[in-house]
């Protein structure tokens, strides 16, 4: 059975190390926070100026100065600080953030990313992510294996305008988690009851097999 | 020199002008110039290029200026929350230049800094690439930026004293201390005017050098997202 949001979500905080400062895409990204190991000392980065990012608030928490990038209202926490945002991206462009976890269109087995933008249909900005992909030290693609028309999300080269070249490190998908190698893409975990077969049915990318034994 | 004004339209008086640019903080609704943005649709000014990460939403913050057709084009890195910049843009009625969120911060700090350029990895190899100096440096490639300097900003802080050092609240600082460095004139509009020595004058993010008026204003802070747990 593959991978529920959640599941991948859990799939993705295995890829954090105690001490790691992280920013977290939106969407299923922002799950990674439920999951965090309790004995981790994880440091929430939000790209709008906030290093310490703590919990959504209660109704009585409500501050409309505090919010996150995908400008949901959130909470601060003891240790929590703020910046503009150029200190926030030269934290992010100088390669101060350990990790990111981002959502995808289109990833290329090269490591290709492909999530802003549909030319003609969707033109909403990339936001923080290129800078992200450019900047942060690994890079952790979460996402369906394929789009919503059954057609793959894994492919030997994006058709969609980039994100950045050569930036992924590490796709985590419903259907498994795949590495990227300077020979191409590494499927290297199954989601339950997934077979091998229907991961290379789905994926245009060349893919080597490497599942642990 | 006296910088505090009476209202936002009189602090405007005698700075707009048809096709200025200007620097506009705040981060989605998030620490934007509310009062001063209603006060330049009052004046009636034109074919402006507004540098500002997003655009408002329909009804508030920057999309009222879309509502009248007073900006002509946008430097952005987000727009996703607003319907009618999407059909001014496609309709090919608005210019729209999309900038990486961090180069556009940078873009800003430099331009205040009088620094004209600077190169980053950000973009490399994407449409944001095109047509920029590419250059590279200890193996790896980067391209040049240019630094922004607005006519005028506008800008909104938490507090104010009457000299016009600024102290921002929380995500609400996010762009609004690099557009204050970044307009050859900045107005800056606050929650409240304190008087001078009443700020911790070690939390001061935007000291008064770059602010040449000011006004007290109130605010509806409107959320955009508003997200809760559980209490």
């Amino acid at each position: 059975m593959a991978w529920t949001r959640e599941q991948m979500a859990e799939r993705a905080a295995k890829e954090l190390e105690d001490g790691f400062y992280v920013n977290l895409g939106i969407g299923i990204p922002t799950l990674v926070s439920n999951y965090v190991p309790s004995d981790y000392d994880i440091t929430l980065q939000s790209e709008n100026g906030m290093m310490g990012m703590g919990p959504f608030p209660t109704e009585d928490e409500i501050d409309a100065d505090l919010i996150n990038a995908g400008k949901q209202t959130i909470t601060e926490l003891n240790r929590s600080s703020y910046f503009s945002s150029s200190a926030s991206f030269a934290m992010i462009r100088g390669g101060h953030i350990d990790l990111s976890v981002l959502g995808a269109m289109e990833v290329a087995q090269n490591g290709d990313l492909a999530n802003w933008m549909i030319p003609g249909k969707l033109v909403k900005g990339m936001g923080g992510a290129m800078d992200l992909v450019s900047g942060v030290k690994r890079i952790v693609v979460v996402m369906d294996h394929t789009n919503k028309k059954g057609e793959t999300k894994v492919l030997k080269e994006c058709t969609l305008p980039l994100t950045g070249q050569g930036v992924v490190d590490l796709i985590i998908t419903d259907l498994g988690v795949m590495e990227v190698r300077d020979n191409g893409l590494a499927l290297i975990e199954l989601a339950p009851d997934v077979t091998v077969e229907e991961v290379q049915a789905k994926t245009d990318a060349d893919l080597t097999i490497d599942l642990a034994a | 020199m006296k910088k505090v004004y009476a209202s936002a339209v009189e602090a405007l008086e005698g700075l707009v002008f048809d096709g200025m640019t200007i620097a506009v903080g705040g981060f989605g609704l998030c620490g934007i110039p509310e009062n001063l943005i209603i006060a330049l649709r009052e004046t009636g000014v034109k074919d402006i290029t507004v540098v500002s990460n997003n655009c408002g939403v329909d009804d508030f913050g920057m999309g009222l200026l879309l509502q009248t057709r007073q900006i002509k084009k946008m430097v952005s890195s987000y727009v996703g929350e607003n319907a009618e910049f999407m059909r001014q843009y496609l309709s090919g009625e608005l210019e729209l230049e999309f900038n990486p969120q961090g180069t556009l911060a940078e873009r800003l700090r430099a331009g205040g800094a009088g620094i004209p350029g600077f190169y980053t990895k950000t973009g490399v190899g994407t449409i944001i690439a095109e047509g920029k100096e590419h250059k590279d440096f200890d193996g790896e490639t980067y391209i040049l930026e240019r630094g922004i300097k607005t006519d005028l900003a506008i800008v909104k802080a938490w507090k104010g004293d009457e000299k016009g050092n600024l102290t921002y609240r929380k995500t609400a600082m996010n762009f609004n201390p690099e557009c204050a460095t970044a307009g050859k004139v900045t107005l800056a509009e606050v929650e409240e005017i304190v008087p001078v020595g009443s700020l911790d004058k070690m939390a001061i993010h935007t000291p008064e050098v770059y602010v040449q008026r000011m006004i007290q204003g109130e605010h509806e802070k409107r959320i955009e997202q508003r997200t809760v747990r559980a209490g």
